[in-house]
């Protein structure tokens, strides 16, 4: 410390100079003073969980033992509050649940994904429609990927789906207080089976416009709406007015059948199912969560039936 | 003989039939490609797999059934033990809790049950690719036409009704019968278990439909070729084959068969008696119908002497769950058992096995 008089006297400093060095030092002192204080808040980041963003977003910490924290984990979060705090412990056996809807219901997600994506490179049009699959399957990175995931994706929740029903048939889950609910699985059922016949018109090749042609045919011969339907006829209907001119905007597959089952396909059943699985899932918790595996009921333990 | 080829019975005769298919195979089997063909076709691949997927899933339900099913028995036979006993074929020890945490116990089994899925789609959609054919050509007719595999069920249905009921009414039936299934199955027992005892009928029915459904699309996809012509499993697919249709409806078969000429029953083919005849042929299939379901719900497989009918040997019971259906429950289910379940079948065998077309012909519709 008694070096910097001299320092001062040798060197015989202007008033200028003399003020710039008192801002280097200010400045040093600053500095290390800074860097002390940034060093001590780092050291309160390095737990990433204790940081404010982190609490905003996830408002508990997860990885606690903690039983009450387990709980908030699952009651705070938006996606996973669809599930109670706890099941019992039998409920997560696989043998018993197969895990079939949850898979449909995961399957319709990455459907919607890479519909989504698809739909970016989809026009909707007698013109391009064709042109569009094979620029996907030539021109577009991954494009023949992302195509052919959407179709296995759609086939294999027609799959999962009827093995959903399969073990809720099995295992009696449709009973009271489910009734209701396997109602609401059977309009599911009938929504997954019409999104997947919407999508086969849309590639515009010789598959799906037979398929459809096949399909829409049977339309024409409904009782009273068809124009080839019993009563049909006796009630005025035409095939340019009948139930299949509907679904299809004109008398043949054509644009406008494009059109309509690509409006279909990708925004008018989607939603329509969206409110459906809102429900479903909804009723799954009202209804007292899943099934089973529940403790066996005995022939000696049936109650009378309540008389009113 | 308990040494190293202990086989049960079971065992022995699932290898039985193995042997049988793969000899029927061998000898039967013409065309090795035409088969090839067919089942690795990408989008009949979703159905090769139901064929494994179908027989896996009823197994393992089947094996939990027959748990259960032991432990109904244990208890029924001594109440002290259902009193005290957990009552679950799961293992359960004294101390354990009976809930777990969602986080993380459920929540990891989705997590991989979702990245098991995704892996697998990935490895499909890289070794398979979606089909697509030439562009869409009303002036060409594609032969065979055929509905994505899950539809063709419906479709192998237009061979033995016009559409307007393989296309509009059966469906809707199904939907609806489907819809129905929980408020006419009036049996309390077998909720949240697996159990063949205590519901012998309802799961019974579910799986006929069910399999009777996986059926027609097996038939749909492998057998019917060209013109919708059937050919077996390994016949080649002729384009020229021509089927002559020599079909007939049940009123002329009748009139114009033997006993119909010497009972001189030729009146049969003219209106008003063929739709006089058609209306009693279905009312009385109905009945006949109701009848039979009546029988399949209430019959003591005991007294019949099939052996794997044994299995399920409650009619007492049967007969209890029967007194606790309403009237109308009853009769929903019948209506929709006789019209869906006995229907299809009964179709089928008049109209491939007796080349039947239709059994009630009106000027509106026939059936």
């Amino acid at each position: 410390m008694d070096e910097k008089p001299e320092q001062k006297e040798t060197k015989q400093l202007t008033g200028d100079e003399k003020a710039g060095a008192g801002l280097v030092e200010k400045m040093k002192e600053g500095g290390t003073a800074l860097k002390q204080r940034a060093i001590e808040e780092a050291k309160g980041y390095k737990d990433v969980q204790d940081t404010q963003i982190w609490k905003s977003i996830f408002r508990v910490s997860h990885d606690r033992s903690d039983p009450r924290n387990r709980s908030l984990a699952v009651l705070s979060n938006v996606f996973l509050h669809l599930h109670p705090a706890k099941i019992n412990r039998d409920a997560v056996r696989y043998r018993y649940t197969w895990g079939m809807g949850g898979i449909t219901f995961y399957l319709f997600i990455v459907l919607t994904f890479t519909g989504v994506l698809l739909m970016f490179y989809y026009h909707p049009t007698k013109v391009d429609a064709f042109r569009d699959i094979l620029y996907l399957e030539h021109d577009v990175p991954f494009g023949k990927l992302l195509r052919n995931m959407h179709r296995w994706a759609a086939h294999l929740m027609v799959i999962t789906t009827w093995l959903h029903m399969f073990r809720v048939v099995l295992t009696g889950s449709y009973k009271r207080p489910r009734e209701f609910n396997w109602g609401v699985g059977v309009v599911l059922l009938v929504l997954t089976l019409l999104l997947s016949f919407t999508g086969y018109l849309l590639p515009d090749d010789q598959l799906g416009f037979w398929a459809v042609t096949v399909g829409t045919n049977m339309a024409r011969a409904t009782p009273m709406l068809g124009s080839e339907g019993p009563f049909g006829v006796q009630l005025g209907m035409t095939p340019f007015n009948d139930v299949r001119f509907g679904l299809l905007g004109g008398s043949i597959v054509d644009s406008n059948a494009l059109l309509r089952s690509y409006i279909w396909h990708c925004i008018g059943i989607p939603l329509v199912a969206s409110i459906f699985m809102a429900v479903h899932f909804w009723r799954i918790r009202k209804d007292g969560g899943i099934s089973g595996p529940a403790p066996v009921m005995l022939e000696s333990e049936m109650k009378a039936i309540k008389k009113k | 003989m308990a040494g190293r080829f202990n086989l049960s019975k079971g065992k022995l005769i699932g290898l039985g039939v193995v042997v049988v298919l793969v000899l029927l195979a061998v000898f039967f089997v013409e065309d090795w490609q035409q088969l090839w063909t067919i089942s690795s076709a990408p989008d009949n691949i979703p159905i090769v797999a139901m064929l494994f997927l179908v027989p896996f899933f009823t197994w393992l339900g089947i094996k939990q059934s027959r748990a259960n099913d032991r432990l109904i028995v244990a208890l029924e036979q001594d109440p002290k033990l259902a009193k005290t006993s957990h009552r679950k074929a799961e293992p359960w020890r004294p101390g354990w809790a009976k809930e777990i945490h969602v986080w993380p116990y459920l929540v990891r089994i989705e997590f991989l049950a979702a990245v098991i899925v995704t892996v697998v789609l990935f490895v499909w959609s890289i070794v398979l690719n979606a089909p697509l054919e030439e562009p869409a050509n009303p002036n060409l007719t594609m032969n065979p036409s055929k509905a994505p595999w899950y539809f063709l069920g419906l479709q192998e249905m237009l061979v033995y009704f016009d559409p307007w009921i393989a296309g509009v009414v059966m469906p809707s039936i199904i939907m609806i019968g489907l819809m129905v299934f929980p408020y006419v199955d009036s049996n309390p027992l077998g909720n949240g278990y697996y159990t063949l005892k205590q519901r012998r009928f309802a799961v019974g029915m579910f799986c006929w439909g069910f399999l009777m459904w996986i059926l027609l699309i097996v038939i749909g996809t492998f057998i019917r070729g060209p013109g919708w012509i059937w050919f077996w499993p390994g016949q080649t697919w002729d384009h020229n084959a021509v089927v002559f249709d020599k079909n007939v409806d049940l009123h002329d078969w009748i009139a114009t068969s033997r006993i119909g000429k010497a009972l001189h029953l030729g009146f049969l083919s003219a209106n008003p008696f063929k739709f006089i005849f058609g209306l009693l042929v279905v009312g009385g299939f109905y009945i006949l119908g109701a009848l039979f379901f009546h029988w399949l719900m209430t019959v003591d497989f005991k007294k019949l002497s099939l052996r794997p009918l044994r299995l399920f040997p409650q009619d007492a019971f049967e007969k209890k769950l029967l007194a606790r259906t309403s009237l109308l429950q009853y009769l929903t289910f019948q209506f929709f058992a006789v019209s869906v379940l006995l229907a299809m079948p009964v179709k089928l065998i008049l109209r491939l096995a007796l080349t039947i077309k239709y059994v009630w012909v009106t000027p509106w519709f026939n059936i």
